[in-house]
């Protein structure tokens, strides 16, 4: 079920079933902004939208709209091979949590293509889905003060990488050195909702 | 025409109103804490309300200007002083070639905002000179003997002085949020009359809250969810207030979202103060 709130006077929350719906939601409004819409950021299982200056009932029918008569608009992104150096301190955790070893945790991580559904969280980070089932694994019950830049991790049904320090919850099994975020480039984000990554075992 | 930072007091930074449209790349708006009182000290001296400005946090700022300039300071309860002769805010200035400009330590609220006329002049990041504190992007903040230089003189004249009231308890009006129901009827009510204590933790990205331990009618976890300045999350330790430079996505739920005004004020809140939150009724928004 589709639930639209308000969020304070400049925002709205969209409440959808599934990731697809999310994805959907956010590429259509993307592609043709309601007038004084600024941002849209999608989540889980949301998509906020908002302004400074808008007309919210206008808004929230452009959504209505949206959500009763989705447009396919496929995105097509680049792919990217990523060394992992799996050492992250989570990951007897993960192996306790999926009854799984850890050789066939580095496994399913490598052979899976993943798909980055959205950005967000800190600039750079992307979040990846795609993964097989058996890897999905809680968060941590208490968040770390701080998780070292490259860390690579597991939420739920995301995996993730930390592009710079920061607080973390995610369970970490590993590292990667390549940088996700880097402010002075010309497009300072390597990951884009739509693109690919795999990732390569190295020691 | 350049200005020189003598010292640059607890923590100054380059804002304007920020970078809105990035937020779903993970980069919050960031911009002045205090919207109004940026838009206003700009005004005042002839630029843009969006003009790079500086934002001091509990004064202690001294600079000096190699040529005459107009300023203007508005927000926390500081005065200007000029040569070491005091000027009062919400009224345009002028600065004389060699002179030294402070903004001195306020006596009530935290972020003063120091208006040039012409803007400050730093090279922006993604269309604007804030500084985001969170994540580290837009211009560094001031440190002594950086030399700060202007913008082009605006068209605009200066502008006539305002009177602002000086603040009383702060009452902050917010729109109930959209993960209220978290809240069962007893918490909820108890959330709007409770005399919230602001905590030492306060700064850019949020203001914690103390007071009574709400109960709540869920305690499910909640997944991330995009965030907004002004949102009201309640989390383990009591409700935090999201400022400018927040996280751009949350699991905490939100409570209640401030309005815009009342973000101004919740911009100036200092450790020890007591704050309340007023429900505001909704506008019409035909939802289903």
């Amino acid at each position: 079920m589709t639930r639209l709130m308000p969020y304070g006077e400049h925002g709205l929350l969209v409440e959808l079933d599934d990731l697809d719906a999310v994805v959907a939601l956010a590429a259509g409004l993307r592609a043709d902004l309601p007038p004084g819409v600024l941002d849209v950021v999608p989540a889980a299982r949301t998509v906020l939208v908002s302004w400074e200056s808008a007309d919210a009932d206008e808004v929230a029918a452009a959504v209505r709209a949206l959500v009763d008569s989705p447009s396919p608009v496929a995105v097509v992104g680049r792919e990217h091979h990523l060394d992992v150096r799996y050492d992250g301190a989570d990951l007897r955790e993960v192996a306790r949590l999926t009854c799984l070893p850890i050789p066939e945790i580095i496994e399913l991580h490598t052979t899976a293509t993943w798909t980055v559904a959205f950005t967000g969280f800190a600039p750079g980070f992307g979040y990846l889905v795609g993964g097989d089932t058996r890897l999905q694994v809680p968060r941590r019950a208490g968040p770390r003060a701080s998780v070292p830049a490259g860390a690579v991790g597991l939420a739920g049904e995301f995996s993730g990488i930390y592009p710079r320090a920061s607080p973390g919850g995610w369970q970490l099994i590993g590292t990667c050195p390549t940088p996700l975020w880097r402010p002075d480039a010309e497009v300072p984000a390597l990951l884009a909702p739509g693109d690919t990554v795999r990732f390569r075992a190295v020691p | 025409m350049n200005l020189e930072v003598l010292r640059p007091g607890p923590l100054t930074t380059v804002q304007d109103l920020g970078r809105p449209g990035l937020a779903h790349l993970g980069i919050g708006r960031s911009g002045a804490a205090d919207r109004g009182s940026a838009q206003r000290a700009n005004t005042l001296v002839g630029n843009d309300a969006g003009a790079a400005l500086l934002e001091t946090t509990l004064g202690r700022l001294t600079l000096r200007a190699s040529a005459p300039v107009l300023v203007a300071l508005t927000g926390a309860g500081s005065v200007l002083l000029l040569d070491g002769a005091e000027h009062p805010r919400d009224t345009v200035a002028e600065v004389a070639a060699g002179a030294t400009l402070a903004v001195s330590a306020p006596t009530w609220g935290v972020r003063g905002y120091l208006a040039v006329r012409g803007g400050i002049e730093v090279p922006p990041w993604q269309g604007s000179r804030s500084r985001d504190t969170l994540a580290g992007l837009g211009p560094a903040p001031l440190r002594a003997g950086d030399s700060l230089t202007l913008g082009p003189e605006p068209a605009r004249p200066a502008s006539g002085p305002v009177r602002v009231d000086v603040p009383g308890a702060a009452s902050l009006q917010a729109l109930l949020g959209p993960r209220s129901d978290c809240l069962g009827e007893r918490g909820l009510a108890l959330f709007w009359s409770a005399d919230w204590r602001v905590g030492t933790q306060a700064d850019r990205v949020g203001v914690h809250l103390h007071g009574p331990t709400l109960p709540r009618a869920s305690a499910a976890e909640l997944a991330s969810e995009g965030t907004l300045p002004g949102a009201v999350q309640l989390t383990p330790n009591g409700p935090v207030i999201l400022l400018a430079d927040a996280p751009v996505t949350g699991g905490y739920p939100v409570v209640a979202v401030l309005t815009a005004p009342a973000l101004d004020r919740a911009a100036q809140l200092r450790p020890g103060e007591t704050v309340r939150l007023v429900p505001l009724r909704g506008h019409s928004l035909s939802l289903r």
